[in-house]
């Protein structure tokens, strides 16, 4: 198991780019007021409201099918709502605003290079300068256990060391916020628990975690609000004692009564 | 068949001992042709990028076009070139007709469509790849253009090297651009149509079987590459 002491990997050494963002409004509470995504006929996503406060992970539960990943989508500014307004510290989303989020995917992303260029990709995106850029990734490398398949293409890493790779990447760039939609889903436990180390470390750092997840375990070991959600509709939101103990809407409690929702 | 023989035996001296003229035929070959595909990159790659990552109303209508540009009958392009670059035509001032420029510009015409063409495909297809990562990056549709033709270099020099493939063994536009000026515009598809309709078999069959040479170079070049792209595709290894 590499270590996973990068966690928090700056915190000792704030950065100039960090001061001039924390400067800023934050941008929780994550609000969504009205909003909905259509297909043709079909309403995938329609939630009356919605805001994610700042402390915590937040878990999205729900069956397949559900519209969990696209609202994480939505909230993330991925695709464009149908109607609605997704607002971020009571503010509309900005380029400066974007910057401070980050997300990682069901299946990780790696780009057709090395795995430093990888994590030093997302550092240009962000801005960061090539000397800086050199230092943080030599520094990530080391702390992720990187350090030996530096200059390996990322895509030859195995599943679940592209996916901490791409954890890792999304967490370089000290975001404020960060999505993950199923993180886990199709990794060995070993991999799960490393996945799961990280989220609850940057959650410690006070890294806001919006998270969508299957699996009800995962939820209730790293969930400190939970939403659940039934054919794009948000029909639960509560802090993650209530729902496991007596959620209070039918679906979530079939759900967690292991019944098979459709 | 004896004719035949002794021909291909004067040929290949011809190629052996690096005769003076076929030599400076061949190197005024790859010049021209290489420049035109240059250029169709420095063109087409940009604009399929685009194509790739845009989303417009009559996209698909543009892309049909630009798919059927790759046939593109040669001597038609010739044809309209040499209309352009007469002297009664609206470049006409510029004195380009019978010039080698004059068949960089219509082989760049051939090339471009082919490469702006297979540009678009493979930027498309990584970018539905990445698409979503990278706009999480911050990244929008045309800035993540750089990105895309970066890591997709690979296929793209698939793309770079079919369109030099088609404006090296070009003849139909060339000739008619280009005149077959001995020693100005003379190129080894235009001397070997004139040197066989001469008789002149044995400089014919050398060219030919330099271009023929050229010919299996392009294509084990693009066979490797081929092949280096869809390891790649699974595996990263071409593009690290």
């Amino acid at each position: 198991m590499p270590s996973l002491a990068f966690l928090p990997p700056f915190a000792s050494t704030p950065l100039a780019r960090t001061e001039v963002l924390t400067s800023h409004q934050s941008l929780l509470p994550l609000t969504a007021e009205g909003l909905t995504f259509r297909t043709g006929d079909r309403v995938l996503v329609d939630i009356e409201t919605l805001s994610i406060g700042s402390s915590g992970a937040t878990m999205i539960l729900g069956p397949n099918g559900a519209g969990k990943s696209l609202l994480i989508q939505l909230l993330h500014g991925l695709i464009v709502p149908t109607t609605g307004r997704i607002s971020f510290g009571g503010r509309p989303i900005d380029t400066a605003a974007r910057k401070r989020q980050a997300m990682v995917f069901q299946r990780p992303v790696m780009l057709r290079r090395s795995v430093a260029s990888n994590l030093g990709f997302a550092l240009k995106a962000q801005g960061v300068g090539r000397a800086e850029r050199a230092e943080r990734t030599a520094r990530l490398l080391v702390e992720g256990g990187f350090e030996k398949v530096a200059d390996q293409p990322a895509r030859t890493l195995s599943g679940g060391e592209q996916q901490r790779l791409a954890m890792l990447r999304a967490l370089s760039t000290e975001p404020e916020l960060v999505f993950l939609d199923e993180p886990t889903s199709s990794l060995d436990p070993q991999s799960t628990l490393a996945i799961e180390e990280m989220v609850a470390r940057a959650v410690k750092r006070g890294v806001k975690v919006v998270m969508v997840t299957h699996d009800i375990g995962q939820a209730r070991r790293l969930g400190h609000e939970m939403i659940f959600m039934h054919h794009g509709r948000l029909t639960e939101q509560t802090p993650a004692a209530n729902f496991f103990d007596q959620p209070e809407s039918a679906p979530a409690r079939d759900f967690l009564a292991g019944q098979i929702l459709t | 068949m004896q004719d035949f023989a002794q021909a291909l035996l004067s040929a290949l001296a011809l190629v052996i001992t690096g005769d003076g003229e076929l030599w400076a035929i061949v190197l005024l070959s790859l010049k021209v042709s290489i420049t035109a595909v240059v250029f169709a990159a420095c063109v087409g790659m940009p604009l399929g990028a685009a194509l790739a990552v845009s989303r417009f109303r009559g996209r698909r209508v543009v892309t049909v076009i630009l798919n059927a540009l790759m046939g593109l009958p040669p001597v038609v392009v010739g044809l309209f070139v040499y209309l352009a670059l007469s002297a009664s035509g609206p470049l006409g001032v510029l004195h380009l007709l019978y010039t080698p420029t004059a068949m960089i510009i219509a082989q760049f015409i051939l090339v471009l469509p082919i490469v702006a063409t297979l540009t678009r495909q493979t930027v498309e297809d990584l970018d539905a790849e990445y698409r979503l990562q990278l706009r999480s990056f911050g990244l929008s549709r045309f800035s993540s253009v750089p990105t895309l033709l970066w890591d997709a270099r690979i296929s793209l020099m698939t793309a770079l090297l079919a369109g030099f493939g088609r404006a090296i063994a070009e003849v139909g536009a060339v000739i008619i651009v280009g005149g077959n000026i001995n020693h100005v515009t003379r190129v080894m598809t235009t001397t070997i149509a004139l040197e066989t309709s001469k008789g002149n078999l044995a400089l014919a069959l050398a060219l030919g079987v330099v271009l023929i040479l050229i010919a299996i170079l392009v294509n084990a070049a693009v066979s490797a590459l081929g092949t280096a792209s869809t390891r790649g595709a699974t595996t990263g290894l071409a593009h690290a």
